[in-house]
C-alpha cells in the first residue's frame, strides 16, 4: 500500500493530527475531570453512607437465648429446672455421600423414619456450611458412643441445647404447666425481638402466666458474616440475662400427698393460706406428664390424652365448675345472721321435707326421717336441708346473690394462672338473661342448698373457706411467692394483694357459723365427726354433696330422678386450727358419692401432714381455741 | 533498516543530536522500546498484581498465572516494536481479512455470548476474536486511510466505515454489545485523527441519537437488564443490580485512606461479585481509598499522555494514526470499566487494562502498546519510503 502513496502535505497532515490529539487531550481531561469527581463523591462525601452499608453487609447480629428461669416449692424443691439435651447435627459439605454416612451412623445412632425424612427436608432448606438436625434427645449411651466413634463422622457432631425438664413428672403438672415449641398463634403475644433467639414459650401455668419474668432477656454476639452468611468471627458479645427464678406458695410434699390421695380418683384439691393467699396446693386429678409437650408430643399420645375421658389435661382446679352442695351452707348461714333474720335466732323443725305452700311440691331433706328442732349450728353439723331451705326462702334469691357474690362466688379470683373459670351466682336478672325465664321460688330453695344453677370452682371455694376462716379479710390467690434475678441477685416478692374485707354487722355471727363448721367435724352428730377423730388440732369443715345431674337443663328439681343418677360429687371445705388458721382447703372428688366418706378423709390427710411439723404447739393452740 | 544513520536527525531534530554518534544508541532505543511508557506499564502491572493478590483472597497461583501472562503480553509487545510500521502496513489486510473470518466461524461454531447471569462465575478464560478485532479494525483504517492524503474524502469515509461496520455488526450478533462498541470505537478513533470533517462527526452523532431509541427493541433481555439496573440499581438488589450496589459500598466505605491493603471487608467477605475481573477497580478504591484510586488513575493518564506524545512525535502517518487510535481506545477502557464500577455508567464487561485477571485483552492491548513503540522508534521508514 505504501508503495502507491502519493505525494502529501506532510506539514499540514501533521498539524490537522496534532489538532485532533489536542481535541483528544481536551476529552481526556473532561472524562477524568468526572470520573475523579464521581470518585471524590463516593469516597469522600458519601463516605459515611457507604461505611455504614459495608459494617451492615459484613456484620451480623446473631441472637443469644437467654436461659429460662427455675422453678421452685416453697422449700426450694425443683418443679421446672433445664437440663442439657443432646442432638446430633451434620454439616452437609463436611459430607462426601450422605446415604453412606447415614447408614454407618445407623449402627451407632438409632435413626428412625421420620427422623430421616424431617432430616433430608430440613437438608434442602439450610445452606450446606450449617448444621442440620438428624436426632434430638440422644440418650446418655448414644452420645458416649457416638464419641468414641466421632473419628469416622467427619462433619457429624453432637449439639448441646438446654430443655426444659419437670424432674417431678405430673407432679403440680397443672399448675406449673410446660412450655413448648413457640407456635404460629404464640407469635402474636410475643416480642419478636426479645425472642428472637429463643424457641420455647410458656404454653400454660405458672410457665406461661409468669412468661416475662421466667424468659429472661436475650444476648447479642455481632458476627463478622460473608455474603454466603457463613460465620468467621464473633465480634461482639452481650450475654443474655437469665430469667428469674420463681419460688412458689406450693408445698411439694402436700401437694404430693393430694395427689396420692386422689390417684385412681377424678377431682381437685385446693389448699390456700388464708392470711396470703399462697397456694399451698393445687390438685387436678388425673395428672399428666408435662415432659411429654416440651420437644413436641406425638400426635397418638396427645390424642389419648385429649380423648380420656377422665380428661387428664384440664384443670378442674380452677377451670371445674361443680355445684358446691351443702358447702354453700355456712355462706347462707351467715348471710341470714348478717340480715338478722328471725328463723337464725330460732329452732326450725325438719320433718325430712319443706313446702312452699300446703299440698305444693315437696322438697326432701337428705335424710328421710327429718331431723327434728335443729338450731343453726346442728343444722350445720348435721347439714339439715330443711332448715336451709327455709333460710333461703325468707332471705330469698337477690339477698342471697348479694351476699354470696362477696365472697368471690360467680367471679374470677384473679390466681396468677393464665385461664380460670368464673363459676355461677344465678339472680333472677342473671335468669331473663341468659334463659329468658323468670325466677321460681323453688330454685331459691335449691339455690340455699348449693344446688340449681350454682357453680363454684374449687378454688372458689378454698378461697371462701380462707376468707371465712379469716372472718372476712380477703386476700387474691397467688402461687409466685417471689422471684429471683440471678444475675443481679435481687429479689423480687410478691405481697399478698388484700381486697376490701368483708364487715360484719357483728363480729360474733362469724364466730356463730365457725362453731357450726367445727361441730361438722367435732360434734357428736357432726357429717364429717370420723374424719376430726383423733384431730391434735380442732379444725372446722363442711361437707358437701353435689347432684351431678345437669339441673341447668332443668326448670324444676325432679328428686325422683336425680335420686337414682349416677353418684354424686363429693366435697369438702376445711379450714384449721380454728384460731388462726393457716391452711383453707377445698376437696371436690367427682362422683365420689357423699362428702363426708370421700372428701373429707382427704382434707383430713392435708392437714395433719401440712399442721402435722409443729404438733405440739397446735395441740395447745387448739385446746385453747376449744370454748370458741 | 536500523542501521539507518539519519534517525537520530529525524527523531528529536535536535541540533545536539545530531553531534551525537551512532554507537550511542542505548539498549531502549536498539530494541524500540520507549522507557517512560514502559515504567507507566511496569507500574500499572505492579499495582495490578497486587490488587489482584488482595482480590483472589491471596491466591498465589493465581498470581502466578497472572504474572506468567503478564511476561507473554510484555514479550509480544516487544516482539510487535521490533517490526517496522510499514511492514505493519504491508500486512494489516491479511490480519483484517484473517480476524473477520475467525469471526464469522465463532458466528458459525454457535459460541454463545455474554449473558448477564454468567456474573457469579469466576474467570471464565474463553479465547475471543472480537479481542482481536480491537487491533485489526483501528490497523485496516489506518492503513486504508493513510494511503492517500489527509482530510480523507467523503467517499473513502464510507468505505471505511464499511470496514468498521462489518466486524461491529458481526460482533452484535454474537451478542456481545460491548465489545462491538468498543470495537466501533476504535475505529471511529483512527477516523476522528485522520481529519474527518466536524460536519461529518456532527452528523453521525445526530443519526445515533436518532437510532439510540430505535436500538433498544434490537437488544436482548440481559442487555436491557442492565441497562435498567444501571439506572436503577436499587430496584432489584439481589439481582442484576446487586454487583453495582456492592461495587459502590466498596468504593464509597473505602473513604479517603482505604481500609488498607488485603482487609477490603466487601472483596474479602465475598460480597463484591467480579472481585479479580471485571470490578477489580472496586478492590482497589475500597483497600487504598480515594487517594489510591487517584494514584491508579495518574498512572493510567501518564500512559495514555506519553502514548499520545509518541503518537504526536510519529512522522509517518499510518503509524501515527494507529498509535493515537489504540491509545485513545485504551483511555476508553480505562473510561468505561471504571465509570461502570462506579456506577456511572452501565454494566458492560469490560476489563480494568493491565490490572483485571484475564489473558486475552491483555495480550492485544499490549500488542498495541507495541505497535505504538515501534512507530515511534522506526521514524526513518518515511525516508526510506521516499528513497523508494
Amino acid at each position: 500500500m505504501s508503495l502507491s502513496l502519493p505525494l502529501k502535505d506532510l506539514a499540514e497532515e501533521s498539524s490537522l493530527f496534532r489538532n485532533r490529539v489536542l481535541i483528544a487531550a481536551l476529552g481526556i481531561a473532561l472524562l477524568t475531570l468526572a470520573l475523579c469527581a464521581r470518585l471524590v463523591y463516593l469516597q469522600f462525601v458519601s463516605h459515611e453512607h457507604y461505611q455504614n452499608l459495608s459494617h451492615n453487609n459484613r456484620v451480623n447480629i446473631l441472637p443469644l437465648a437467654p436461659t429460662r428461669g427455675l422453678i421452685f416449692d416453697r422449700n426450694g424443691v425443683v418443679l421446672a429446672q433445664n437440663v442439657p439435651s443432646y442432638s446430633l447435627e451434620v454439616v452437609p459439605e463436611a459430607v462426601a455421600d450422605m446415604d453412606a454416612l447415614l447408614n454407618e451412623l445407623r449402627e451407632i445412632v438409632a435413626i428412625r423414619e421420620i427422623d430421616e425424612q424431617r432430616f433430608r427436608k430440613a437438608l434442602k432448606r439450610k445452606k450446606s456450611f450449617q448444621g442440620v438436625p438428624l436426632r434430638f434427645l440422644l440418650s446418655e449411651r448414644e452420645v458416649a458412643n457416638f464419641a468414641v466413634n466421632r473419628h469416622r463422622f467427619p462433619g457429624v457432631d453432637i449439639q448441646a441445647r438446654l430443655s426444659r425438664d419437670y424432674p417431678l413428672g405430673t407432679l403440680a403438672a397443672h399448675l406449673v404447666g410446660y412450655v413448648g415449641r413457640i407456635s404460629e398463634a404464640d407469635v402474636a403475644r410475643l416480642d419478636a425481638v426479645a425472642y428472637r433467639g429463643t424457641s420455647h414459650i410458656g404454653k400454660i401455668g405458672i410457665e406461661r402466666s409468669y412468661e416475662g419474668l421466667l424468659h429472661g432477656g436475650p444476648g447479642y454476639q455481632q458476627v463478622e458474616s460473608n455474603a454466603a452468611g457463613r460465620t468467621l468471627r464473633v465480634l461482639e458479645r452481650t450475654p443474655p440475662r437469665p430469667g428469674n427464678d420463681l419460688y412458689l406458695h406450693l408445698d411439694a410434699p402436700l401437694q404430693a400427698l393430694a395427689e396420692q390421695a386422689l390417684s385412681g380418683l377424678r377431682g381437685a384439691v385446693v389448699a390456700i393460706d388464708p392470711n396470703t393467699g399462697g397456694i399451698l396446693a393445687l390438685v387436678s386429678a388425673p395428672s399428666y406428664d408435662p415432659n411429654l409437650f416440651v420437644n413436641g408430643i406425638e400426635a397418638a399420645r396427645y390424642g389419648a390424652l385429649r380423648d380420656s375421658p377422665a380428661r387428664p389435661l384440664f384443670n378442674r382446679a380452677v377451670n371445674g365448675q361443680y355445684p358446691p352442695g351443702s358447702t354453700l351452707k355456712p355462706f347462707i348461714a351467715l348471710a341470714a345472721l348478717e340480715v338478722r333474720l328471725k328463723q337464725a335466732g330460732k329452732k326450725i323443725f325438719c320433718p325430712g321435707w319443706y313446702q312452699l305452700s300446703k299440698g305444693g311440691r315437696k322438697y326432701r331433706d337428705w335424710k328421710k326421717r327429718g331431723h327434728g328442732h335443729v338450731s343453726m349450728t346442728e343444722a350445720l353439723a348435721q347439714s339439715c336441708d330443711v332448715y336451709f331451705y327455709e333460710l333461703a326462702r325468707t332471705l330469698g334469691i337477690q339477698r342471697m346473690h348479694d351476699f354470696l357474690v362477696r365472697f368471690g362466688f360467680g367471679e374470677k379470683t384473679g390466681i396468677d394462672l393464665p385461664a380460670e373459670a368464673a363459676g355461677l351466682m344465678p339472680s333472677p336478672r342473671w335468669k331473663r338473661k341468659a334463659r329468658g325465664k323468670p325466677w321460681y321460688p323453688g330454685e331459691t330453695l335449691i339455690t340455699g342448698i348449693g344446688q340449681g344453677f350454682v357453680l363454684t370452682t374449687p378454688l372458689q371455694l378454698a378461697l371462701a373457706t380462707a376468707t371465712l376462716a379469716r372472718s372476712g379479710e380477703r386476700v387474691v390467690p397467688r402461687i409466685v411467692a417471689r422471684a429471683h434475678h440471678l444475675a443481679v441477685d435481687e429479689e423480687t416478692i410478691f405481697l399478698a394483694v388484700r381486697q376490701p374485707a368483708i364487715t360484719m354487722q357483728r363480729e360474733k355471727n362469724w364466730r356463730r357459723v365457725i362453731h357450726g363448721m367445727v361441730q361438722v367435724v367435732h360434734g357428736p352428730r357432726g357429717t364429717a365427726r370420723r374424719s376430726g377423730l383423733g384431730a391434735r388440732y380442732r379444725f372446722a369443715g363442711k361437707t358437701g354433696t353435689a347432684q351431678v345431674f345437669g339441673l341447668r337443663q332443668e326448670e324444676e328439681y325432679k328428686e325422683k330422678e336425680v335420686a337414682k343418677h349416677l353418684r354424686d360429687h363429693a366435697l369438702f371445705i376445711a379450714f384449721a386450727p380454728v384460731k388462726n388458721p393457716r391452711i383453707a382447703i377445698a376437696v371436690v372428688v367427682e362422683n365420689g358419692g357423699s362428702g363426708s366418706h370421700s372428701a373429707a378423709p382427704v382434707a383430713r390427710r392435708l392437714l395433719d401432714q401440712y399442721l402435722g411439723q409443729g404438733a405440739g404447739q397446735e395441740k395447745l393452740a387448739s385446746v385453747a381455741s376449744g370454748a370458741g | 533498516m536500523s542501521l539507518d544513520s539519519n534517525e537520530g536527525l529525524l527523531i528529536r531534530g535536535g541540533p545536539t543530536r545530531l553531534q551525537g554518534p551512532v554507537r550511542q544508541r542505548s539498549l531502549a532505543q536498539r530494541l524500540h522500546i520507549d522507557p517512560p511508557l514502559l515504567l507507566g506499564l511496569l507500574l500499572l502491572s505492579a499495582i495490578g498484581l497486587m490488587v489482584l493478590y488482595s482480590a483472589s483472597g491471596q491466591n498465589s497461583q493465581l498470581l502466578l498465572r497472572q504474572g506468567v501472562r503478564l511476561l507473554i503480553a510484555f514479550t509480544v509487545m516487544i516482539a510487535v516494536a521490533q517490526i517496522s510500521p510499514r511492514q505493519w502496513c504491508r500486512w494489516t489486510p491479511w490480519f483484517y481479512g484473517l480476524s473477520i473470518a475467525l469471526l464469522l466461524a465463532v458466528l458459525a461454531g454457535g459460541v454463545m455470548g455474554k449473558g448477564a447471569q454468567r456474573w457469579l462465575d469466576l474467570g471464565v478464560l474463553r479465547f475471543q476474536p472480537s479481542e482481536i478485532l480491537k487491533l485489526t479494525v483501528p490497523m485496516m483504517l489506518s492503513a486504508y486511510l493513510a494511503e492517500r492524503r489527509l482530510p480523507p474524502r467523503t467517499s473513502r469515509i464510507l468505505i471505511a466505515g464499511g470496514f468498521i461496520l462489518i466486524p461491529t455488526a458481526l460482533i452484535a450478533m454474537q451478542p456481545d454489545l460491548g465489545t462491538a462498541l468498543l470495537v466501533a470505537a476504535s475505529g471511529i478513533f483512527v477516523l476522528f485523527l485522520a481529519g474527518m470533517s466536524w460536519r461529518l462527526i456532527a452528523g453521525l452523532g445526530a443519526c445515533a441519537a436518532v437510532l439510540a431509541p430505535v436500538s433498544w427493541f434490537l437488544l436482548h433481555d440481559y442487555q436491557r437488564q442492565r441497562i435498567v439496573s444501571f439506572l436503577n440499581p436499587e430496584q432489584d438488589p439481589l439481582g442484576a443490580g446487586y454487583h453495582l450496589i456492592q461495587s459502590k459500598i466498596a468504593i464509597g466505605s473505602g473513604g479517603l485512606y482505604g481500609k488498607g491493603w488485603l482487609n477490603g471487608t466487601q472483596a474479602h467477605l465475598e460480597f463484591l461479585p467480579e472481585r479479580s475481573t471485571d470490578f477489580i477497580f472496586a478492590v482497589l478504591s475500597e483497600e487504598f481509598g480515594l487517594f489510591g484510586a487517584f494514584m491508579i488513575f495518574a498512572v493510567f493518564l501518564l500512559i495514555t499522555v506519553r502514548g499520545l506524545q509518541l503518537a504526536l512525535q510519529s512522522q509517518e502517518p499510518y503509524g501515527r494514526l494507529l498509535g493515537g487510535a489504540l491509545v485513545l481506545t485504551f483511555f476508553v477502557y480505562v473510561v468505561v470499566n471504571i465509570g461502570m464500577v462506579t456506577g456511572v455508567l452501565p454494566v458492560v464487561g469490560v476489563p480494568l487494562p493491565l490490572v483485571s485477571y484475564g489473558g486475552t485483552s491483555m495480550v492485544s492491548l499490549m500488542a498495541a502498546f507495541g505497535i505504538l513503540m515501534s512507530a515511534h522508534t522506526h521514524r526513518r521508514l518515511l525516508s526510506e519510503g521516499r528513497r523508494i
